[in-house]
């Protein structure tokens, strides 16, 4: 009896608006537009099969002689020229008589339309204006008349259950209803037939059923709310669309990657390490730690050094086997969650039925009558008037027909704009390579006593200046795509995209050169630890500059935007960089967690106070975009990237340090070693002489996955799989096109015989 | 279980139960929230089968539908008179199509009806016009709502005619995976 419904329960998962639309086939050119054509096309059905269109419309053009034939039958399809005769038989159809749920309801017609009515179809029809519709509800309320007994007696020949069953399925009034049921059932006892009849069982199970579709119900509040930041997100999606919605779910996303990491590492390296400290820590703590990740965490649980390489508790738990193995599992585990979402994200735009989220179904089926708040109502309103609305700028999006010149114009300015871009993103990349080395030979250490700072702070300037460059580029990428003038947001962002892509994975790629070859021949104390230093200050000031950028930067673009440019609405939401800036700050912390066991934790906390902050911003200095687009492929490209340059990247660097570096002598888990993957291998040996029972488990690694001809054998067979899989996908996809067309046939067949039945009763 | 309530006689109750998606004690509780909307009206004695009937003001201010947009179109479907002023027989019926356990066919009929602004039996453009506009607040400029209409009635339209018929609609909402969790309301 709970009437407080409350706003989270109510609602379609919105996560399936960002996604599971497929309007079109995905590859990875989502620029695909679709064919307009089937408005041109009534008798196609509601699935948008563009060939099936263009077919037919060819069909069309080419029976030219029928023409004037198909105008004819058009005109007789129209319900006004139907003579009674035709009306008569087509009533008494098969599927329009005897089926009980397409009987016409007799409540208020029966109060307001009298029995003489039932006389009336069979002459003089075509004297009143909707003649049809009286025809055909006279006719069936008097097919009604005549249903009641034939309802009764249907009921009376089926089983108890049946009975019931149909009785509550028909579209009556409650009080025609019960006199049916008295009439049907009159010859059995008064009681009421669930009571009878009905073994012990199917009563029971009845009962826990509908007992648990209570609880169940009364549950969902309380599990939506546990959804991390659920109304927050639904209230985000009605007012600003898909496109931003899909940038706070994979936030969403990455925090539970990362939250995951956090806890695995926390477990099995940070807890263990933390009550069996090595030795205690030396300096003291100031300020400037925080920034730098140097002096009193240098030698600290936050980086590599700290860990100790024997064993803890005695001889219990050993401290390389548990990272080797620690690191290896995270990372297996973060690859098989993004395999995952990956798929399902594929598996949604390849969808077999296209079209199952068309305009019609929408309008019908998407107001949700559960929801009763007055806030939740307005919601709800919002959501379904942005959705048609990107729905409609989908449809409508013809492209103008441009002139020659127009298009060359077009394709050099395109041109200049990408040359601009790569040029700047080089220039970037050369800048933070000589810094890196420090090739421009600046002597920071004078500039810093001159100014009182401490020395550490010459270690910031990396940091700062690789931050100031994913600051200023994106911003001159935006101004490049406002003189390209693409037409749809969609490819805007698309575009934007790719070259914020281009520019972090140029960043991401030359800093990780320069840690992994001069850093370890540089001979400095512990590398890994100045590498996990450098990796912390990088995320560190990355966090800084984006919050400065959030709190103030787009305030005051929006200041300058309406009082000196302007303009009435607010900017725009840049969804390309920041989705950009998020998947960086994943990457740094990937490649880290090697080298800083913590560096999960901060990741952590910056995305936590990231998704408040960046909703804050929005709310205040953001609008909707003026042309809504529908992002359907947004997450799908998000994972995407994350899936592909970001993680495989950072295992590809992994790997090649666990089994090429030289890990340092002093510090560390894996001192005095060639190389951490040897201690890996080490631990295995040990592992297995103090338990004999997992040699089987090494003799299964040397025979199947050292050996090269398993390896084959095992892609061939999985290539095999999606080999079959893919064709079933199309088999699918080519019986449901055969199977629309059948009822397109069918339904001009119907036509057809309409016509020629006309034209025999005149 | 015990039947130790005098609103109904055994019979009414066992009537109510196999003709709706009620169980007994829900017909009782959904009588006492009948009853809430206007005590003084609704006697607590329905076996001799009083012509009681709610005025639509009543029925529209009960929390589940007060900020439903189409709370005035479901009164008048459902209630017998077709202005919304509804009997108990009408209340029950009305809950039960809207409740989880009725059929898809059976509600898509009604959601039709409810649709129907003109009650033609048919779902014109006019029809549709109201609809969207209620259900986006009238936030759509003329032009969208036109452009839907038009591309609604162009995809759901089998046979033709401009406007929707119940044949179309029930087509149509087969398609529909969540008409059956949207159409429904929790009392």
């Amino acid at each position: 009896m709970d009437y407080n419904v409350n706003i989270c329960e109510t609602d379609i998962d919105y996560e399936n608006l960002a996604d599971g639309e497929p309007a079109q086939d995905f590859s990875f050119n989502p620029i695909n537009e679709p064919e307009t054509s089937t408005q041109n096309c009534p008798e196609i059905l509601e699935m948008e099969v563009f060939k099936e269109c263009t077919d037919v419309q060819s069909n069309r053009s080419s029976s030219t002689s029928d023409e004037s034939l198909d105008r004819e039958e058009i005109s007789h399809l129209q319900r006004h020229g139907w003579s009674a005769a035709t009306v008569k038989v087509l009533a008494s159809m098969p599927s329009r008589t005897a089926e009980l749920n397409k009987s016409r309801r007799v409540r208020y017609q029966a109060s307001s339309h009298e029995s003489p009515h039932c006389s009336r179809p069979v002459q003089g029809a075509s004297v009143l204006a909707d003649v049809e519709e009286i025809n055909t509800e006279g006719l069936n309320f008097c097919a009604a008349e005549n249903n009641m007994d034939q309802l009764v007696s249907s009921l009376q020949g089926l089983s108890v259950s049946e009975g019931t069953r149909k009785l509550r399925a028909m579209p009556l009034s409650l009080a025609d209803k019960i006199e049916i049921r008295k009439v049907a059932f009159s010859l059995k006892t008064e009681s009421s037939f669930i009571g009878r009849n009905i073994p012990c069982y199917t009563h029971l199970s009845m009962y826990i059923s509908t007992t648990w579709r209570h609880c169940l119900f009364s549950c969902l509040p309380v599990f939506s709310s546990f959804k991390l930041w659920h109304s927050a997100l639904k209230t985000l999606s009605g007012r600003y669309g898909t496109g931003v919605l899909s940038y706070f779910l994979f936030l969403r996303t990455l925090l539970f990657l990362n939250l995951l990491l956090f806890v695995i590492t926390g477990l099995f390296l940070i807890f263990p390490q933390a009550i069996y400290p090595p030795r205690s820590s030396k300096a003291d703590f100031s300020g400037i730690e925080l920034l730098t990740g140097t002096g009193y965490f240098s030698d600290s649980l936050m980086f590599y050094g700290y860990y100790s390489n024997g064993t803890l508790h005695g001889d219990q738990y050993r401290m390389p086997a548990a990272y080797f193995f620690t690191i290896g599992f995270t990372l297996f585990i973060i690859c098989i969650i993004l395999v995952y979402r990956l798929s399902k994200s594929f598996g949604k735009n390849f969808q077999v039925l296209k079209s199952n989220e068309n305009l019609a179904v929408k309008v019908f089926s998407c107001w949700d009558f559960k929801v009763s708040k007055k806030i939740s109502v307005r919601l709800q309103s919002e959501k379904i008037s942005t959705q048609l609305k990107e729905q409609l700028s989908e449809m409508i999006k013809g492209e103008d027909k441009k002139t020659c010149m127009q298009q060359l114009r077009r394709l050099i300015v395109h041109l200049l704009a990408w040359t601009a871009c790569l040029i700047s993103i080089f220039l970037g990349t050369i800048g933070v390579h000589y810094l890196s080395e420090n090739k421009f030979n600046f002597n920071f250490k004078t500039i810093l006593q001159a100014h009182n700072l401490p020395e550490d702070t010459e270690l910031l300037v990396l940091s700062a200046v690789v931050s100031g460059i994913n600051l200023l580029l994106p911003g001159f990428f935006n101004l490049c795509v406002w003189a390209e003038k693409y037409e749809s947001p969609g490819t805007r962002v698309y575009v934007s995209v790719f070259r914020n892509l281009l520019l972090k994975v140029s960043v991401i790629g030359v800093l990780c050169y320069h840690w992994l070859k001069s850093i370890p021949a540089n001979g400095l104390k512990c590398w890994e630890s100045f590498v996990g230093q450098e990796l912390y200050r990088l995320l560190v000031m990355d966090f800084i500059v984006t919050v400065v950028y959030t709190l103030l930067g787009e305030f005051l673009w929006r200041v300058f935007s309406q009082t000196i440019l302007q303009k009435k609405r607010k900017p725009v939401f840049d969804i390309a960089r920041n989705v950009l800036e998020l998947i960086y700050g994943q990457t740094l912390t990937w490649i880290g967690v090697l080298f800083a066991p913590l560096l999960p934790a901060v990741q952590l906390i910056k995305l936590i106070v990231l998704f408040y902050m960046k909703e804050r911003s929005l709310i205040l200095n953001c609008q909707a975009s003026r042309k809504p687009w529908r992002a359907t492929q947004m997450t799908t490209l998000f994972i995407c990237i994350l899936w592909f340059p970001s993680f495989l990247g950072t295992v590809v660097t992994i790997i090649y340090t666990v089994w090429i570096i030289k890990p340092s002598e002093n510090c560390g888990p894996f001192r005095n070693l060639t190389t951490m993957f040897e201690g890996g291998q080490m631990s295995t040996r040990h592992l297995e002489d103090a338990h004999p029972i997992l040699k089987w488990l090494s003799w299964v690694y040397d025979c199947l996955v050292d050996n090269p001809v398993f390896l084959f054998l095992a892609s061939g067979v999985f290539l095999m799989v999606i080999y079959f899989q893919a064709q079933v996908v199309d088999g699918q996809r080519k019986i449901v096109s055969r199977l629309e067309k059948q009822i397109e046939n069918e339904g001009k067949d119907k036509k057809f015989l309409i016509a020629k039945l006309q034209d025999l009763c005149k | 279980m015990g039947n130790k309530q005098t609103i109904f006689t055994a019979q009414q109750l066992d009537a109510y139960q196999d003709c709706t998606y009620f169980t007994r004690k829900e017909i009782l509780r959904l009588f006492y929230r009948y009853r809430d909307l206007a005590p003084q009206l609704v006697p607590l004695d329905y076996t001799n089968h009083p012509d009681v009937k709610l005025p639509y003001e009543l029925i529209g201010s009960m929390p589940e539908l007060k900020d439903n947009p189409f709370r005035q179109r479901i009164a008048e479907v459902f209630s017998e008179d077709g202005e919304g002023n509804m009997t108990l027989d009408d209340f029950l019926d009305m809950f039960s199509v809207l409740s989880e356990m009725a059929p898809r066919d059976l509600k898509a009929y009604y959601a039709f009806k409810i649709y129907d602004f003109n009650n033609d039996d048919f779902i014109c453009k006019s029809d549709l016009e109201k609809t969207l506009n209620k259900l986006t607040r009238n936030e759509l400029t003329e032009d969208e709502v036109r452009m839907v209409c038009e591309k609604v009635i162009d995809e759901a339209d089998l046979d033709n005619d401009g406007r929707l018929s119940l044949e179309d609609f029930q087509h149509m909402i087969v398609r529909a995976p969540d008409f059956l969790s949207t159409f429904h309301i929790r009392i």
